[in-house]
């Protein structure tokens, strides 16, 4: 149990920061997931077959590979890419990327392609009525997008929503293959430094549970507060 | 674009495919059995066996499975009790502990899908039953688990593909599964988009057959009105 105190001998505030470490790259992962489907969901529900296309091609192809393929290819491929557009511009050196930006970045392609579905089928779950009241009133098209479709759509998103929320707070472990100090990779640490895989590996995966608890506690009052008057 | 090594590294990579398809078949195999056998229990009647089956369930959906693995490989290996019983000759070999962890993961995931379903079932159906004389025993295989079963077929296609995904993580107990090689050619030759295309073209190819499958069983299950 002193391995797990805080202070100089024990593991606990470490363990303390790798869980804050977890939960800031699961944060910004949803938020770019957000930003991925903010720019899918509308080629996914648009009537034209290219963009169509292009919003199919990503979601198949980034819900069909393993998170893991995907994390080896942003992180060694990663300041290849960046390297490249650098070159374009005339910077010739080595450029390193952060593993907390690799790692946020690719868990936020795989969290952006789970969001867009959710958005998707949330669009396609209003009622066609809604559409048509707002042309018999003459809305504008925005007025009537941002005013009627999406607080709707945001309403039928939570519940699944806070799925993809645990999906991408589970899927942060893996980015632990890169090196950045979360709470797999500070588990791993200790473990191989103190030699107690067991306590170390068991005490991570009860903050774990702890984190999806506590999240699906405060997502789920989110979803009975936008779910009252229905 | 090095397309030479794409050709030159895919029959290596659909070796490795091998030993991905032979982890997922084998945890799905038992998984099934598990997640029916926990299933049942949570719907019965005694309520320490239901929640029981309810932590089971809570625990493995709500930690990652890494950690999981890593528990059972690096962990269970610890326990000075476990070294000297037959158990070790099993939990020894990483691959074993790969299987062990993908199992109680899926079976974790397949009770839960199985206990929805039963859920759903209209209560007229077992109504019917018991004013048959049919025993509980007999309502439970007979009428219950196959209308259940085929009411969480397409869930069940979802889970087998984030089964395959999962398989993916036995590259991290040192098996050279699909991912473990695709890995292990990008280390070697800084090459991570073209190996990145290869791999992952298979992935989605076995994904696709699986949704066929699915497809396929949930046609021919299907109400013949």
């Amino acid at each position: 149990m002193e391995l797990l105190a805080f202070g100089k001998n024990g593991w606990g505030d470490e363990l303390f920061f790798a869980t804050l470490m977890t939960l800031a790259v699961a944060i910004t992962a949803m938020l770019i997931g957000f930003l991925f489907a903010l720019i899918f969901t509308p080629l996914k529900i648009s009537k034209n077959k290219i963009l169509n296309f292009i919003a199919n091609f990503y979601t198949t192809v980034v819900r069909g590979v393993p998170e893991l393929l995907v994390i080896y290819l942003f992180f060694f491929g990663g300041s290849n890419a960046v390297m490249f557009v650098a070159r374009i511009f005339g910077y010739d050196g080595f450029i390193e990327i952060n593993a907390f930006i690799t790692g946020a970045f690719s868990i936020g392609i795989i969290s952006g392609a789970y969001s867009t579905e959710v958005f998707r089928g949330a669009f396609k779950s209003i009622n066609r009525g809604q559409f048509e009241a707002c042309k018999v009133l003459g809305l504008r098209k925005k007025l009537y997008f941002f005013k009627v479709i999406l607080p709707q759509m945001l309403r039928l998103a939570i519940p699944n929503i806070s799925n993809v929320w645990q999906i991408t707070l589970k899927d942060t472990a893996l980015i632990s293959v890169t090196g950045l100090v979360e709470i797999m990779r500070q588990s791993y640490i200790a473990a191989g430094s103190t030699r107690d895989p067991l306590l170390f590996y068991s005490f991570a995966a009860v903050l774990y549970l702890i984190l999806t608890f506590l999240s699906m506690k405060i997502l789920n009052k989110l979803e009975a507060h936008y779910q009252r008057g229905y | 674009m090095d397309i030479d090594l794409m050709i030159s590294s895919f029959p290596k990579l659909l070796e490795a495919t091998l030993v991905t398809l032979k982890l997922v078949s084998l945890s799905l195999f038992f998984g099934i059995f598990l997640g029916t056998f926990f299933a049942i229990l949570r719907i019965g009647r005694n309520k320490f066996l239901k929640s029981l089956s309810y932590y089971y369930s809570y625990i493995f959906r709500g930690t990652p499975l890494l950690v999981q693995i890593f528990i059972i490989y690096f962990g269970l290996g610890q326990i000075e009790y476990l070294r000297s019983s037959f158990l070790w000759v099993i939990l020894k070999e990483p691959y074993w502990c790969a299987i062990i962890a993908f199992t109680l993961n899926t079976g974790a995931y397949t009770s839960e899908i199985l206990r929805s379903a039963f859920q759903t079932i209209d209560k007229g159906y077992i109504e019917a039953g018991q004013s048959l004389g049919i025993s509980r025993r007999n309502i439970l295989y007979k009428i219950k688990l196959p209308l259940a079963i085929r009411q969480s077929i397409p869930a069940y296609g979802n889970e087998m593909i984030l089964m395959l995904k999962g398989t993916s993580l036995a590259s991290t107990v040192t098996l050279m599964d699909l991912t473990g090689v695709a890995k292990f050619i990008i280390s070697t030759t800084f090459k991570p988009i073209e190996i990145f295309i290869v791999a992952g073209s298979i992935y989605l190819f076995i994904t696709f057959l699986i949704h066929t499958f699915v497809k396929f069983v949930e046609k021919k299950l299907e109400y013949t009105k």
